[in-house]
């Protein structure tokens, strides 16, 4: 063992001896497992059904109960994204390509097929969220997978067809900006902001929830763009190596 | 609400402890990014045998097709675009 082991073992030994203490101390303190002791969850399961017309106490409490939080959700989100953009996006993309065309066509077959089967998950997910479990934000990541795997399973040029800046940026702002409209909505309507204005349906239904589909279907376009503008940010550095300059 | 047996609970609670360490004591980047896709498709059980089918879905996807490929990438942006030796072979 080299003093290097030694030092770092002195340091960390009482660390996470003291970490594991708090950790002990911590988990004593809960109540047993699988006694849940929250009122407010008891409350939301109790009233959701009746109030909201919504079979998905998880998605009530998301796009209503706590609809506000959910906003700003959006916004981190969409400020991260524009974060991880404006470091990794260059102006020029001229690195050279690798060559990753798809050869095999068992796996284009098959691929094929999962794009779309997963895209038809995914809009399940989204339009059943307040009716069965799934939602926006469910929904919009299994759809932004599917268009990944079209890039996994059938290269790299049919990506970028439709996987660009262009392509993807106005869906990011679609997206904040339909649940800001919808909450706008209720404002204009005589409510309180972000305020379930409309009427709550028929339970079990597509037409259920009030104001809860629409602010569903925004989150679902922010968060499937917002993967995407991701996924295409990291795989155009992937693939492009850096210019010398960058080399350093 | 579905009666789940307390022994299928702690078995994936112990599953999940011993990939968690798995992904810990992975020296091999790339098999590091595998196994904890794996992890992350454990803790989608563990979900599910807990019943909380919402949290389920969402690290689903996240945490077997999203995290892993932006982890790659970074790892590989970081690297010049490209993977060292270490990183392909133990």
């Amino acid at each position: 063992m080299s003093d290097r082991h030694v030092v770092r073992g002195m340091i960390a030994l009482p660390v996470l001896a003291g970490l594991g203490v708090l950790l002990f101390w911590g988990l004593s303190g809960l109540p047993p497992f699988g006694n849940y002791h929250g009122q407010y969850g008891h409350l939301i399961n109790t009233i959701a059904l009746p109030q909201r017309h919504t079979t998905n106490a998880v998605t009530a409490v998301v796009f209503d109960y706590r609809g506000f939080d959910t906003l700003g959700e959006e916004f981190i989100l969409f400020a991260a994204v524009i974060g991880v953009v404006m470091l990794l996006r260059e102006e020029s993309s001229e690195g050279r390509s690798r060559p990753d065309e798809v050869t095999s066509d068992q796996l284009r077959l098959i691929g094929a097929l999962a794009v779309g089967a997963i895209f038809v998950v995914g809009l399940w997910l989204i339009a059943f969220g307040f009716v069965t479990p799934g939602g926006g934000f469910q929904g919009g990541v299994v759809i932004a997978g599917a268009v990944l795997l079209v890039y996994l399973t059938q290269g790299h040029r049919p990506w970028r067809r439709f996987a660009t800046e262009h392509a993807l940026d106005p869906f990011e702002g679609l997206g904040v900006g339909t649940y800001v409209a919808v909450g706008l909505g209720a404002a204009i309507a005589g409510a309180p902001f972000l305020h379930n204005f409309l009427g709550p349906g028929k339970a079990g239904t597509l037409v259920s929830g009030g104001s809860m589909p629409f602010l569903n279907w925004g989150t679902a376009i922010e968060v499937a763009a917002a993967n995407l503008v991701l996924y295409t940010e990291f795989l155009q550095h992937y693939l492009e190596p850096l210019g010398p300059k960058e080399r350093g | 609400m579905v009666h789940v047996p307390a022994a299928l609970q702690a078995l994936v609670l112990v599953l999940a402890a011993l990939l968690a360490t798995a992904v810990v004591l992975s020296r091999n980047t790339l098999r590091q990014i595998v196994v904890n896709g794996m992890y992350g498709l454990l803790l989608v059980i563990v979900f599910l045998v807990l019943q909380a089918p919402d949290v389920a879905l969402s690290m689903l996807v996240v945490s077997t097709v999203a995290y892993p490929l932006i982890v790659l990438a970074a790892i590989s942006r970081s690297r010049n675009g490209k993977l060292t030796d270490r990183d392909r072979e133990e």
